[in-house]
């Protein structure tokens, strides 16, 4: 590792500037903004280039504009384009919302629809024709029974919409608040009324029911303007109350890892939500996962302990100590040590002799082919989950560091001001096993080319420069503050090797220009060719 | 109980004039089970046959809908071929049901489903598959259940 030492301290001033400005590189990118074409924004990007200077100034080809948005800003969001519909439609403030959400908040096909045919739209969104505007209230009517509960005592209070369906109040309450808290329907509540398909608006339902169910009603109004939105996501992460804004498409994700960081500090896929998985498109991930789901707590064990048999390939264990082998699927008799036929052997198989008889040589190439499949899969399966459970005790050994360094402030002459270059270097390597973790996966679907060089570099290159990181955390705590500056750099050097491996890798990856998907395989397996990377499945 | 009331109105209602070919049984234990005898409409394969449907009102009713289970076995594509019996239509589901609608509407609904099953609302997919392209078949089966089961 003290090869690279020479290196990192030429970089790390520079390296520096760097992380700063990643900090606030994503860019504004306002609500109505939100079909600005992705390839628009990154065609006019000039060719990679490894200087410093310029990767400083230019958005990474792996980075995505996005915006991170506030439960105010959502709603003033929200607010802003119901007035703006309301005037245009000159309709009440109530009825413009649900018209919206009626559209999933598409402005323009709303207008367009409801200029064609008012009437059509207004019924369609329960609203039925009536656009009279006097305030919902709760009224006492002589001769009134709840057509729910039966109660037909003088002075019940009840409530009806325009509809005029009239229940009294506690069943009207019951009704909204099952509808709210069990059934999680906010937008779409219809009125109680047999076969009235009328939407409860909001200031009915302010007006109805108690405080604590009117926020979650708002908190489900607010989840389905955002749900309603493609340029729109929650963040997932758990009590996390951000949205963000992204305007990569579902159709960019074969060309782009849209990574987003919320303002939670999650940093999350815009495409699938799931954890940051650059450098690997959605559509691989998947595949991966649930390749890994299906195969590798068996594949193993499978591997050690079992062999295929020669002719229907099942996967057969041995259970007793004869060598003579019948499938209990395809009843072929073959020989356990040399996969021959058994018929072959005569009456001497132990020794094996037939050893160069051709249906052994045949069965045992085509049992080394389905192995080495195996085998490939899981070569990059252990480096994945490798990078993923180090990522863990990397993180486990700063918790335990800081803990320490806290306890030997005074020893070690640091404050606690300087001991956030570790935290700094644990950041770092999370980040960065991350990002190695995918590329295993990434690699598992990436068929070999003249390509595929540059990008194995790549990795290597990084996880030498995470492994030399990933080290010093395990040196004694009393030797780091001596080690501070040696720590830094290679922090910084882990972060460079970071961008430089995902900006080359999402070069090639929207640069791919898939010469459609015409050369399909034996197995149906789609070999998409392109200009530089191939891959052995389809990307979507 | 708030339903109460209503549960009484509605009981006193069915008991004193129920819907066509339905006998009902007033629970004595539990207010919340009805025993429904209902009688397969003379016009369908179930002529005949006599269903015992068993109707289970849920604590939050009429907020939410009773769920209804044929305890006599019968072949139809809307009613699940297990030891359940479901039928889950129309108002029945909890998106469709109206606290307003009454379980003799309910009763009304499952005699027209007898006399005309709707085969894309299906939960036996594989009856509604042979309900549609081979509906002799269908009507063979169905009568030799009425026979065998619904006697």
């Amino acid at each position: 590792m003290d090869s690279d030492d020479d290196f990192n301290s030429q970089v790390s001033s520079e390296d520096m500037d760097l992380d700063l400005n990643d900090a606030d590189s994503s860019v504004d990118f306002g609500a109505n903004d939100s079909d600005v074409d992705f390839d628009d924004e990154f065609q006019d990007e000039g060719a990679f280039d490894t200087q410093d200077k310029d990767m400083k100034q230019q958005k990474k080809a792996f980075e995505v504009d996005f915006k991170v948005y506030s439960p105010e800003d959502i709603q003033a969001q929200q607010d802003k384009q119901v007035a703006e519909v309301a005037t245009l439609l000159e309709q009440p403030h109530e009825q413009t919302a649900i018209l919206l959400r009626f559209a999933r908040w598409n402005k323009e096909r709303l207008i367009e629809q409801y200029m064609d045919n008012q009437e059509e739209v207004l019924e369609k969104a329960g609203l039925g024709q009536d656009i009279a505007r006097d305030p919902p209230r709760i009224e006492t009517v002589d001769g009134f029974v709840c057509d729910i509960c039966c109660e037909d005592e003088p002075g019940l209070q009840s409530f009806a919409m325009k509809c005029g369906h009239r229940f009294c109040i506690n069943c009207y309450r019951q009704y909204l608040g099952q509808k709210i808290r069990e059934e999680g329907e906010a937008a779409r509540i219809k009125c109680p009324g047999d076969g009235c398909n009328k939407i409860v608006d909001s200031k009915s339902l302010d007006l109805l029911v108690t405080s604590d169910l009117t926020d979650r009603y708002h908190e489900l109004l607010m989840r389905t303007y955002v749900d309603d939105k493609d340029n729109l996501k929650w963040c997932p992460a758990p009590e996390c109350v951000f949205a963000v804004e992204c305007g990569v498409k579902k159709r960019d994700l074969s060309r782009i890892v849209p990574t987003v960081h919320c303002d939670c500090k999650h940093d999350f896929c815009f495409g699938c939500t799931l954890a940051d998985h650059q450098p690997c498109p959605c559509s691989l991930v998947k595949k991966w996962l649930k390749k890994c789901e299906d195969d590798s707590e068996t594949a193993n064990w499978i591997s050690a302990n079992t062999k295929e048999c020669p002719k229907c390939n099942s996967t057969i264990e041995k259970n007793g100590g004869c060598n003579h082998m019948t499938c209990r699927k395809c009843r072929n008799e073959f020989c356990w040590m040399c996969m021959g036929v058994w018929s072959e052997h005569g009456t001497s198989w132990y020794n094996c002799n037939r050893f160069e008889e051709k249906s052994g040589t045949d069965a045992r190439d085509a049992q080394a082919k389905s192995r080495q499949s195996l085998e490939r899969y899981l070569h990059y399966y252990n480096r994945y989950a490798n990078h993923e459970q180090s990522a863990r005790l990397d993180r486990d050994i700063y918790f335990k560091t800081e803990k320490k360094m806290t306890l030997l402030q005074n020893q070690s002459g640091l404050s606690w001001i300087e001991v956030q270059f570790l935290e700094n270097a644990s950041q770092a390597l999370q980040q960065c096993r991350q990002t190695l973790k995918w590329t295993y996966a990434f690699a598992y679907y990436l068929a070999r080319n003249n390509q595929t060089e540059i990008f194995e570099d790549n990795q290597k290159d990084l996880e030498m420069a995470v492994e030399n990181l990933s080290e010093m955390f395990e040196k004694p705590v009393e030797s780091l503050a001596g080690l501070k500056v040696e720590m830094m750099d290679k922090t910084s050097y882990c972060n460079r090797r970071r961008i430089i491996l995902l900006d080359d890798t999402a070069k090639n990856l929207k640069d791919r220009k898939s010469r459609t998907e015409s050369e399909s395989g034996d197995e149906g397996m789609l070999t998409m060719t392109t200009e530089n990377w191939e891959f052995n499945v389809e990307l979507s | 109980m708030s339903s109460n009331k209503r549960l009484m109105k509605e009981l006193g209602e069915i008991t004193a004039s129920p819907p066509e070919g339905c006998t009902i049984t007033p629970p004595t234990e539990d207010m919340f089970i009805w025993d429904v005898t209902m009688e397969g409409p003379t016009d369908s394969v179930y002529a005949g046959g006599k269903y015992h449907i068993q109707i289970v009102l849920p604590k939050e009713y009429p907020f939410k809908p009773p769920v209804l289970s044929f305890k006599t076995k019968i072949y139809h594509p809307n009613v699940s071929n297990d030891e359940r019996g479901a039928m889950c239509l129309g108002m029945l589901k909890a998106e469709e049901w109206k606290p307003p609608n009454k379980i003799s509407e309910v009763l009304k609904l499952v005699r027209a489903v007898l006399a005309a099953p709707q085969p894309d609302d299906a939960v036996e997919t594989g009856i509604a598959e042979q309900f549609k392209n081979d509906r002799k078949s269908f009507d063979k089966v169905a009568k030799e259940w009425v026979g065998k089961y619904a006697k």
